[in-house]
């Protein structure tokens, strides 16, 4: 166990599965010796071979493309999207080929295909560069979608995306990439694909979030427990499939609700989580479910991010409303 | 006058420079519309025996059987969406001759022949058209795999993955290349750019067809571009282009073996345009083409077929008749009627199957799902 950032969980992560999958492949623009725009890659190339860690061409759908044709030949491609706002130039590729294509074939063949890409604000990027648009690909059957939050799940998390025969998303913060740093456990090991995690358990209120949101979840369950508030916080860590189970257990816990997001309102995975406890754990509920998220414009400009994205105060604010309310 | 001086005004002619593209794609064509040998020399080079011949004329018969007996069908509403393929065998047919079970076909939605022939079952094929999960599954009637993809709907995504598989031969080692068809509209996609781009920077083991038949659904061929021969695109990408008579199956086999043995080398993927005509509707879904184009033009196009000229040519070699024909279209006929049947009594599709193919491992929700439609028997 070492203490290690977000993006070297990532990495190490990759350099594990090179080595024990000779499948294993990794692709994408600037990846190889320059290590990606991040870094994400660094080494990898030198370590491993062009023939296994290598750049494209300039073009998304090109990318999705080869990713796709190569598990014909039984590889297990790792494609990066530079950044996630370019996905809609891949978007046939993800969500009209790879993941139908199971289905398609009747489960005879399958798509082994994990698409890493960095999203989230807060490093104030160009245009394009930091939008949350994880909602969007949640709402596609036939593949997963998977967000960490902390070095550790990174890692885990990264392992079973490249052994799981269905294609991920795997989103990585870019605010937390350097940011943020954690104890890591040595060596491969997996967490599982379907599973949320309790952040920090409590008793008062349940802070509902992922990726990004999580850290601003924790920072407000500190203070909020200044204010005797105890607040759990729940990662749900894949946010398609949702594991609804966990959801239940810890609304049934509290009885009050809180989902917090980085993505606008009407974006991102917490309508879902809301309409599911809605749908079957409502007589649990002491109040109305709160939600804290970005407001529905556009990603905003660099130098207005600040203002615009949610901040720890936004939810211990919404946390006392939830609280208070009987 | 300097020399650089000379360049320069060369360069910025771009009337001569329009001219000089336009002129630079000649057409590979052996055989006459009447199927008479205009080059000795290309036909030997094909190297193609009677038997290969006999195999060529059959396959293209049995494309232009099932286009006939499926547009049949499509009326009595006894087989779904169809792609006509008349007038297109030499393209599709004789082409795909040039390649073997180790390549991988990845088919546009009007290549149903193509799969065929490379060993997916007839039933198969209709349940696809009717709409039917075991017509996607691209197996033998002996469990063997088939290397081809479905008939890809979205028009151009077959040419990015073709890429990915010609990159994943080459990396592989193998003595195969992946080869893709799409039409004339499907060279304005993104897809089709980004696919011989990417197979031409890794020089991938790869052949890309562009069957320019004259029209994507309504929009004819001049609309799609300014480029006078779509094989030129493939010039952008730095990889060999050539126009090919796409209704003559002795020149589209040529072009095809010797375009499969320069990628197959590692010299990396070639493009072909094939110049044919689509003398049917777009597909079986209601269109009438009489709304976009004159009945002469379809006339004309027909007296080019392909089908004409190659039984002339084999009936001219002594090597085919209409005896022969007939018998084989009875033997194709007899045959589809069998398909047919299989296809008619397959089992019913259950939506707890669809729930559970989606995802390997499906998550709470979707078990809850497969549960009820599993108890209702769905």
């Amino acid at each position: 166990m070492a203490v290690k950032s977000y993006i070297d969980a990532i990495r190490e992560a990759m350099d594990l599965a090179l080595e024990k999958d000779e499948n294993v492949l990794i692709f994408g623009e600037d990846v190889g010796e320059n290590g990606g725009v991040f870094r994400a890659t660094d080494g990898l190339q030198a370590k491993y071979g062009e023939e296994r860690v290598f750049n494209t061409p300039l073009a998304e759908s090109g990318i999705g493309g080869l990713a796709i044709g190569l598990t014909t030949q039984n590889y297990r491609p790792i494609m990066e999207i530079q950044f996630f706002g370019f996905v809609f130039e891949v978007m046939d590729s993800i969500a009209g080929q790879m993941a139908r294509n199971r289905f398609r074939f009747n489960a005879t063949r399958q798509m082994p295909i994990v698409v890493r890409s960095p999203y989230g604000g807060g490093t104030k990027t160009p245009e394009m560069h930091a939008d949350n648009l994880e909602g969007m690909v949640a709402q596609i059957p036939g593949i997963r979608v998977v967000m960490p939050a902390n070095p550790a799940d990174a890692k885990g998390l990264l392992l079973s995306s490249i052994a799981s025969n269905d294609p991920v998303i795997f989103l990585e913060n870019l605010h937390l990439y350097r940011s943020l740093k954690g104890e890591v456990p040595d060596g491969f090991y997996t967490t599982p694909l379907d599973t949320a995690a309790i952040a920090r358990a409590g008793s008062d209120v349940s802070i509902i979030s992922y990726g990004g949101g999580v850290p601003v979840a924790l920072k407000a369950a500190e203070e909020l427990e200044k204010n005797n508030v105890s607040a759990e916080v729940l990662d749900l860590r894949t946010v398609s499939p949702l594991d609804i189970e966990a959801i239940g257990k810890t609304v049934e816990k509290t009885g009050r609700v809180v989902i917090v997001q980085e993505a606008q309102r009407m974006a991102g995975i917490g309508a879902n989580v809301m309409s599911e406890i809605s749908e079957r754990f409502v007589l649990n509920l002491k109040a109305p479910i709160g939600r804290v998220a970005a407001p529905d414009s556009v990603y905003p400009f660099a130098q207005a991010e600040n203002d615009w994205m949610i901040k720890a105060d936004d939810v211990v604010n919404k946390v006392m409303e939830i609280v208070e309310y009987d | 006058m300097s020399d650089q001086i000379k360049i320069n005004q060369k360069i910025l002619d771009f009337n001569t420079q329009l001219q000089e593209q336009d002129s630079f794609f000649p057409v590979l064509s052996v055989l006459d519309n009447q199927g008479k040998i205009i080059d000795k020399e290309a036909l030997k080079r094909a190297e193609l025996s009677d038997e290969d011949l006999v195999n060529i004329i059959k396959r293209m018969l049995l494309s232009r059987q099932l286009d006939i007996r499926s547009i049949k069908l499509a009326k009595q509403g006894r087989f779904g969406f169809f792609a006509p393929t008349a007038g297109q065998e030499a393209s599709q047919m004789a082409s795909s001759y040039a390649f073997n079970d180790d390549d991988w076909l990845m088919p546009g939605y009007r290549d149903i022949p193509e799969i065929i022939v490379k060993g997916w079952p007839i039933w198969k094929a209709i349940l696809w058209s009717r709409g039917h999960v075991l017509g996607n599954e691209f197996v033998t009637e002996d469990g063997k795999e088939i290397n081809a993809w479905m008939p890809q709907i979205i028009i151009g995504a077959q040419y990015v993955e073709a890429a990915g598989i010609a990159l994943g031969l080459k990396k592989r080692g193998k003595n195969a290349v992946a080869y893709a068809y799409t039409g004339d509209g499907g060279t304005s996609q993104g897809d089709f750019y980004e696919g011989i781009n990417f197979a031409g920077a890794y020089k991938a083991n790869a052949v890309f067809f562009i069957q320019n038949n004259g029209y994507a659904i309504s929009t004819p061929r001049s609309l799609q571009t300014a480029a006078v021969h779509l094989a030129a695109k493939g010039w952008a990408a730095g990889i060999p282009s050539v126009v090919v008579d796409g209704n003559d199956p002795i020149a589209m086999y040529l072009v095809s073996k010797e375009a499969r043995a320069w990628a197959v080398s590692g010299n990396g993927p070639v493009l072909i345009e094939t110049l044919t005509n689509r003398l049917e509707p777009h597909s079986t879904a209601g269109d009438d083409p009489l709304r976009y184009r004159k009945q002469d033009d379809i006339d004309s196009w027909w007296q080019k077929e392909p089908l004409i000229r190659m039984r002339n040519f084999m009936t001219e070699k002594g090597i085919w008749s209409l005896e022969l024909e007939n018998a084989y279209i009875d033997e194709v006929n007899t045959l589809i009627d069998e398909q047919i049947k299989i296809a008619d009594n397959v089992e019913k599709q259950k939506v707890s199957n669809f729930i559970k193919n989606t995802l390997e491992i499906p998550g709470q929700a979707m078990n809850e799902q497969i549960a009820k439609f599993e108890s209702e028997g769905k």
